[in-house]
Order: structure tokens, then sequence, then C-alpha cells
């Protein structure tokens, strides 16, 4: 996000010859400010709103280092065991973590292993398919899935995966004696193959944007050439994605701990716990839903997640920076 | 190699097609057909019973009502929200633009969580009313530099200058010159917070308890992922009928989720090139 400076002279400015003394300097500055007072008025309503719904609960955050109590308000409460860090530790020991954490990776990477390859080749083979009406017939019903809610994906994998009702239930029944609504090991593969078909063709169009910005001139040159379609796509198409696909994974990583609520939340029923709890529905069960909520716990887990998000992302960027000049910030 | 690749695709599209063609056949076919798993490509035993079920169970139809609500007070009011700081961030000449665009960036990359937010909207005794879903989502950072992108690229300065020296304000001129050729990317950012507002239902799970103000997607979960316990009694159907329940929810869970989704499959073929021109807006590095 590189801009120019702030006190760069806007283009309206008239030029000034001389240098100004830092009286004359400070004194247009101020005049820049009030002149465009109503910018800054512009701009009110929507800090504020950040301050409230964004920053004051990063300040509430705090709580993690306490032991809330309603009545003492976050300020008010004492100080958590072991220097402020016990909560923390508490989540770090607790028999749970472990197999939180190994849910919420196996889900993530597998995600990421699956959806970046399948955006990528559709978006090839769109870029491949010459009849373009035939081409934008495909695209258009590829990210409709898209548009679907989570409740209803979620019901609709309920419907179809049904043992006696269902479908493809019916089909796993037979072949596999299995009922994959109610297996562990199906849970990650049922969640990510059916993101794939919901968000397949809308994470593709940024790829086609990406080869649509090739110079078609390349691709005549390469056929003069000899040059088969897999060269092509191996040679001139590939080098094209690639700094889009690296952005793309630089975020993915920073999500890496941040697997949704809502959808793994809807798909969760007591057969598959072992395998779908992961570190964000754990915190809304710890601190929201449970008899005795365990708000700084909760909190304390909320937060372990954000910082190693921002830390992963940092590292990728930082690493992705270095080996290929492509990078976030 | 190009039929191969054509073969693939039509192969592509027929299997994201399937499952609305299977739910939209199941929704027209009866109950008993159902139930035995009869049903795979075409509706079997044409039936209307289970649309009747979904337009006699009213908690769908205040589910809508409220959802409509929601949906349009959270896209007006992040529309204007966006404008108003999209805009002036556009602004070369802003002093301080650096330092309120890192005041904006942070929230992207770092939030408070769960627990916090959920004591904010507490705090502010906004439980269990329709404000608890409405202001939270009342601006999204990221609209807001995808619009900011789009007005550095798409309003030319010598605009401004003209407008500046013919004496027009600052908001003057975002409100009758700017406003008025960013209908595009208006559009875009009504889109993205018009479907996810529809579509969410985790903010209503949390912060609303009352059912006369549940939004359609609570309504949905209830019948869709906790479903044991339908509540037949609040339909207008014979009570005689209840020992067909096993039918009944079967046939009312295909109705209803073609009625959820139908606002925005009628949408769809108008408002679809809005989101790509939106994801292709948004691509550009700020």
């Amino acid at each position: 996000m590189k801009q120019p400076s702030s006190l760069a002279p806007s283009a309206s400015a008239p030029a000034h010859p001389a240098p100004l003394s830092p009286a004359e300097r400070r004194h247009k500055l101020a005049a820049r400010i009030t002149r465009n007072w109503q910018l800054y008025l512009l701009l009110l309503p929507p800090v504020a709103f950040l301050a409230i719904f964004a920053y004051a609960p990063m300040g509430g955050a705090l709580m993690a280092f306490k032991n809330f109590r309603i009545v003492d308000g976050v300020l008010g409460s004492p100080w958590a065991k072991q220097n402020g860090l016990g909560n923390f530790i508490r989540f770090l020991t607790n028999y749970n973590f472990w197999g939180v954490l190994r849910n919420t990776f196996v889900i993530s990477i597998y995600s990421i292993a699956i959806n970046l390859p399948c955006s990528v080749l559709l978006a090839l083979s769109l870029n491949y398919m010459l009849n373009q009406r035939y081409r934008k017939f495909v695209q258009m019903i590829s990210y409709f899935p898209y548009f679907i809610s989570t409740v209803v994906m979620a019901g609709m994998l309920r419907i179809m995966f049904n043992t006696s009702s269902g479908v493809f239930g019916i089909l796993f029944d037979r072949l596999f004696h299995m009922n994959v609504l109610a297996s562990e090991g199906a849970f990650s593969s049922l969640y990510v193959w059916s993101g794939v078909w919901q968000g397949v063709g809308f994470s593709a169009i940024i790829y086609i944007a990406a080869l649509t910005s090739v110079d078609p001139e390349l691709h005549q040159a390469a056929m003069i050439d000899g040059a088969t379609i897999l060269q092509r796509i191996r040679h001139i198409d590939i080098p094209a994605i690639i700094p889009t696909a690296v952005i793309l994974f630089i975020l993915d990583i920073g999500r890496i701990l941040g697997v949704g609520y809502e959808k793994v939340l809807a798909m969760q029923n007591p057969n598959n716990m072992g395998a779908s709890e992961v570190i964000s529905t754990y915190t809304y069960k710890v601190g929201l839903v449970s008899q005795i909520p365990d708000y700084s716990y909760a909190t304390a887990i909320g937060l372990f997640q954000s910082v190693v998000g921002l830390v992963l992302l940092l590292v990728t960027n930082r690493i992705a920076s270095k080996v290929s000049d492509n990078s976030l910030l | 190699m190009l039929t191969t690749n054509g073969i693939l695709l039509t192969i592509f599209m027929l299997l994201v097609l399937y499952p609305f063609i299977y739910v939209v056949s199941c929704s027209f076919s009866s109950g008993s057909a159902l139930v035995r798993g009869e049903v795979w490509l075409l509706p079997k035993n044409l039936s209307l019973e289970g649309y009747q079920l979904v337009f006699s169970y009213t908690p769908i139809w205040t589910g809508y009502r409220n959802s409509l609500f929601y949906t349009v007070a959270i896209t007006a009011l992040n529309i204007v929200m966006t404008i108003m700081a999209a805009y002036p961030l556009s602004r070369k000449d802003l002093v301080g633009r650096r330092g309120v665009m890192v005041f904006f960036m942070i929230p992207m990359l770092f939030s408070g969580g769960l627990v916090p937010s959920y004591m904010l909207v507490n705090n502010l005794n906004l439980l269990n009313t329709p404000w608890a879903l409405i202001l939270p989502g009342a601006m999204s950072v990221f609209n807001v530099i995808v619009t900011r992108t789009y007005f550095q690229s798409s309003i030319p300065d010598e605009l401004l200058e003209a407008a500046k020296i013919d004496g027009c304000s600052d908001i003057r001129f975002l409100v009758s010159i700017v406003a008025p050729l960013s209908g595009a990317i208006i559009a875009v950012v009504a889109l993205w917070v018009a479907v996810g507002s529809w579509n969410s239902y985790f903010s209503a799970l949390i912060y609303i308890n009352d059912r006369k103000l549940y939004p359609l997607q609570i309504i949905l979960r209830e019948l869709l992922i906790a479903t044991s316990n339908i509540d037949f009694t609040s339909t207008n159907i014979d009570p005689k009928q209840l020992e067909r329940s096993q039918y009944l929810s079967l046939l009312l869970r295909y109705g209803t989720i073609i009625i959820g989704s139908l606002p925005l499959m009628i949408m769809y073929p108008f408002v679809q090139k809005y989101f790509v021109k939106g994801v292709m807006i948004g691509s550009i590095k700020g």
C-alpha cells in the first residue's frame, strides 16, 4: 500500500519557487486543513463507527488478561493468575487444545490446498474455451452456488447425504456402507468439497482477470513457434497468474486459524464433533453458549487466534516478498 | 485437446447444476416418494404439497419480512458510510491521509474477537433489538478500500479543479458530481452487502432471542439443521395429518430451501455482472 506522502503538494496548489520558512509552511498546512474541513466532517461518522465497533472491542480484549466479573467491569476486574497469562496457559494446557487446533489446521490447509488449484484450473479451462457464448454461460452457472446461504448449504448437505432418502447418502450407503454425515473422517472432505462447489466459480473470476491481461501476441508468437497448449499454459499463463495467487495465498495463511463459525457450526452434529470442533466454534461455546460463560477464557482463545493469524500473515508476506517479489504490504 | 477441455467444462457445469436440479425436483415430488428415496433427477408423483406446507408455516413469512427490513437498512447505511469514508481517503490533498488509512487498515488485520464484540453490543443495550444486527454491520473497511480505489481511478483530478474554480464545496462536489458517476461501484457495494446480510445467521444467533425479530436464516436453520422438533401446531394443517409428520418435515425442508433462496435466484441474472465487476475493481492493488 504505497501512497504518495500526504504532504506532497496537490496538483491544484500554486508552485512556489522560493523555499518557505517553517512558520510559513505551518501556516500553509493549517490553511490546507481548514480549506478541506468538509472532508474531515465526512470522515467523522466512519471514524466514530470504527472507534466504537472495531477499536472498543480491541480494548475489551484486555479481559483476556483478567478474571472478568460483570459487576466490576473490564478495568475493575482482578488480573488473572500467572502474571495475567492464566487464561492463555489454561487454554494451551487444556485437554481440548490439541484436538481443536488440529481440526482447525486440517480444515484450513486442506481447504487452501484444494481451492487454489481448482480455481486456477477452472480459470485456465474457461480461458481456452474459444466459443465465447458458451464460455460466458458456463461461467455464469459456475458462480451461482456462491449466492446460496450457509444455512441452506448445510441443509442441502443434510438432505442429500441422508442415508435413507438422499441421493448421495443412498449411494455412499450402498457402495461403502458409510454414513458421511455421521463420520468424523469424512467431515473435512465434506466441508472442503462443498466449499469448492460453492466458491470455485467465484474465486476463478480473479484468475480469469489475470489471464485476460496477457498480451494475445505472446500466445500468437508461441503458436507460430510450435508451442503446445500445455507449453503455453506453463510458460505464458502460469507466470501471469502467480502474482495474484501469491497474494491470495498470503491472505489465506493469515486466516488459517480463522475457520469461520457460520459453516462449521451449521454442519456440526454430535457424531462428527471430534473432527468439526475448531477454535472459533470452541470459543463460541465456552464464551456464549455455556451455562456458566467464561468470558475471560473465551476472549483469551479469540485473542490467541487473532495474534497467531496476524503473525502468520506477516511472516508469509515477508517470505513471499523475499522469494517472489509479490507481497501485500 | 480443446475438445477435451470443452467436455470437461460441460461435466463441471453439470456437477454444479445437479444439486439444484435435485432439490427442485424433490420439492415438487410427493412425500412418500421422498421418504423412499426414489427421486434422483426428475420429480416423482408430481405434487405441490411441500409448497402448501411452506406457505402455511407462518414463521417463514415473519422471517422474510424481518430479513427484508434488515437487509435494506444495512445496505442503505453501508452505501452512505462507505462513500463518506472512501471519498476523503481518495483525495491526495487530504492532510493526514496516511494516518487515517492506517486507522482504517488495522481492523482488517486484527480484531478484538467474539466475546468483546458481544460485550459491546450488550453494554450498548442493543441485545434483542434490530439495532444489534444493523449497527455492527454498518460499514466494511474492505468495501471502503475498493470504493476508494474506484474513486481514484475514475474521477479525474481536473473535474475537481474545475468545480473548485466555480466555487463548488467538497460535499456538494461529492453529492452532485462524484456520486452520479459512481453507479457501478455503488451497485457492487450494495450487492455485496445485501447478499451478505440476507445470508448471514450468526449475528442473529448470538444477539437475538425474540422470535418476532428472527431473520429468515434463523428460521431456516431451525427447519433445516436443528430439525427434530418442527412445531406443526403453528401451521394451519389439520392435526390429524400429524401422523405423517415424517413426510411433512421432509417436504417442508425441500420447499423451504427453494423459497428461502428464491429472492437471490430471481435477482441473480440481473446482478451477477456487478459481482464480477466488483471482484475486478477489488483486485486492483490499492
